[in-house]
């Protein structure tokens, strides 16, 4: 069972869907008892680095996601927002991330003279030093919809997991252990997002 | 690298899809759900969805349909059409929404928009003019092209703070429903007067119109209506999607 945290942040639905349409129990929950008892965990987020994690403040989660990821090494997998919180800080606002895997979020620096600037809106290919089995069957070329302006700056570089090129090269995916973040919306992705979820499901 | 993105865009009135020409003579085209399916399946870039009966019928927005469309969608997708409040944005985004548009609300309040922007975010904001050409130049309107609202569109954008939107949608009202390709010279303006990303919407009527906007403008939205909703000389509704070769992989 792959539990959907719903803390008010991130596109819950549109998860379920793609879990869904390829018949992976899953569910939408708040509920600490759920998260206990799933087997991985999808963690979404959308908007400001803060607003996410006073969301998962207020809903009470930490404690039980730290048990779950940190203790129990369930698989988890961070989506944008979602991503990025697992890291320290943000230089978006001004409260301390989970700390999970090392790093630091700050606004893209794009050449000013570019266009378009930022956001980071739309499609775009990703490259990855790894054979992870999370990116097994990714049309890498093809890439991923994103939708952000922010990126993640891993402290230890082993972390990055996959990049993207927007002008520069910056981080595109993470992960450390059980621990995974994508920048990019594998639930709005279409067929490449698919195998995220497929992949994930079979870590 | 990022890729340029070709967007179905659809018209809602009463709950239902349809067409106009230059903002007027709406036509019925069909279910809206449905079209978002048949667009799942084209695995589109995007979806952008206005909804016209707040404007021209005094409706409030219909967050029951929206709510169908957004767990129906598996694209990215863009609303806009009677969003007045913070709480209308963060209703949307928490339906399942990636995209909110602004359009008359900030005519009315200049700072609905960074309220909107603290609440879900700054790539999530979308502001979107509707652009007719009159005597000044290229004019802003609202109230589905009946009410100018800024007369210089060169002006606006240059007193426009970029920073607080995530993207600008420029719909040209000569151009919808008309085939006759998307405006050049309105493109190039707004590119020159614009750091943020761009969709231009209104007139596209082949592939041929999509590929001279991109090879002249760069990296860009291109939202398509009539194109891909209509097939042939007596305007039968046939949902289609189709991209420059260029574009795909």
């Amino acid at each position: 069972m792959i539990a959907i945290i719903d803390y008010g942040s991130g596109n819950v639905h549109a998860i379920k869907n793609q879990l869904d349409d390829i018949n992976l129990a899953n569910s939408i929950t708040s509920k600490i008892e759920e998260i206990d008892n799933a087997d991985k965990l999808i963690l979404a987020g959308v908007g400001h680095f803060d607003f996410t994690m006073k969301r998962l403040k207020e809903m009470n989660l930490i404690d039980a996601l730290e048990r779950n990821v940190i203790e129990k090494k369930k698989p988890i997998i961070g989506i944008c927002v979602g991503m990025q919180i697992m890291g320290d800080s943000s230089e978006e606002g001004n409260e301390p991330g989970l700390g999970w895997i090392s790093g630091q979020v700050k606004k893209m620096e794009i050449d000013r003279s570019l266009k378009p600037n930022l956001p980071h809106m739309g499609w775009n290919s990703i490259s990855s030093k790894h054979k992870h089995p999370l990116l097994r069957g990714i049309d890498m070329n093809l890439g991923f919809y994103f939708l952000h302006s922010f990126h993640f700056e891993c402290s230890n570089p082993d972390n990055e997991l996959a990049s993207f090129e927007y002008n520069k090269c910056f981080t595109g995916a993470i992960h450390k252990d059980n621990i995974f973040g994508v920048q990019f919306h594998p639930e709005k992705s279409h067929i490449n997002g698919q195998k995220i979820f497929i992949n994930f499901a079979n870590l | 690298m990022l890729r340029s993105r070709i967007i179905p865009s659809l018209l809602i009135e009463d709950d239902e899809l349809v067409k106009t020409v230059s903002f007027k003579n709406p036509k019925y085209v069909g279910d809206p759900i449905n079209a978002v399916r048949i667009f799942n399946e084209k695995n589109v870039d995007e979806l952008m969805i206005y909804d016209i009966s707040v404007s021209r019928n005094g409706k409030d927005i219909n967050f029951d349909l929206l709510r169908d469309i957004a767990l129906e969608a598996r694209m990215p997708l863009c609303y806009g059409g009677g969003i007045k409040n913070v709480s209308h944005a963060q209703n949307l985004i928490s339906l399942g929404f990636e995209k909110i548009s602004i359009s008359s609300a900030y005519f009315l309040n200049e700072s609905i928009i960074s309220d909107i922007s603290q609440a879900i975010g700054v790539q999530s904001v979308v502001l979107t003019l509707d652009i007719r050409k009159t005597s000044d130049g290229y004019s802003i309107f609202t109230s589905n092209g009946d009410l100018m609202v800024f007369n210089c569109l060169q002006t606006f954008l240059e007193k426009l703070d970029q920073d607080s939107i995530g993207e600008l949608v420029i719909n040209s009202i000569d151009g919808d429903g008309n085939y006759s390709g998307f405006d050049i010279n309105l493109a190039q303006l707004v590119r020159e007067y614009t750091v943020t990303p761009v969709t231009y919407l209104g007139g596209i009527g082949s592939l041929e119109h999509m590929k001279e906007l991109i090879n002249e403008i760069g990296t860009i939205g291109i939202g398509v209506g009539s194109f891909f909703t209509f097939h042939g000389p007596f305007r039968a509704v046939l949902i289609s999607y189709n991209k420059p070769s260029e574009l795909l992989i």
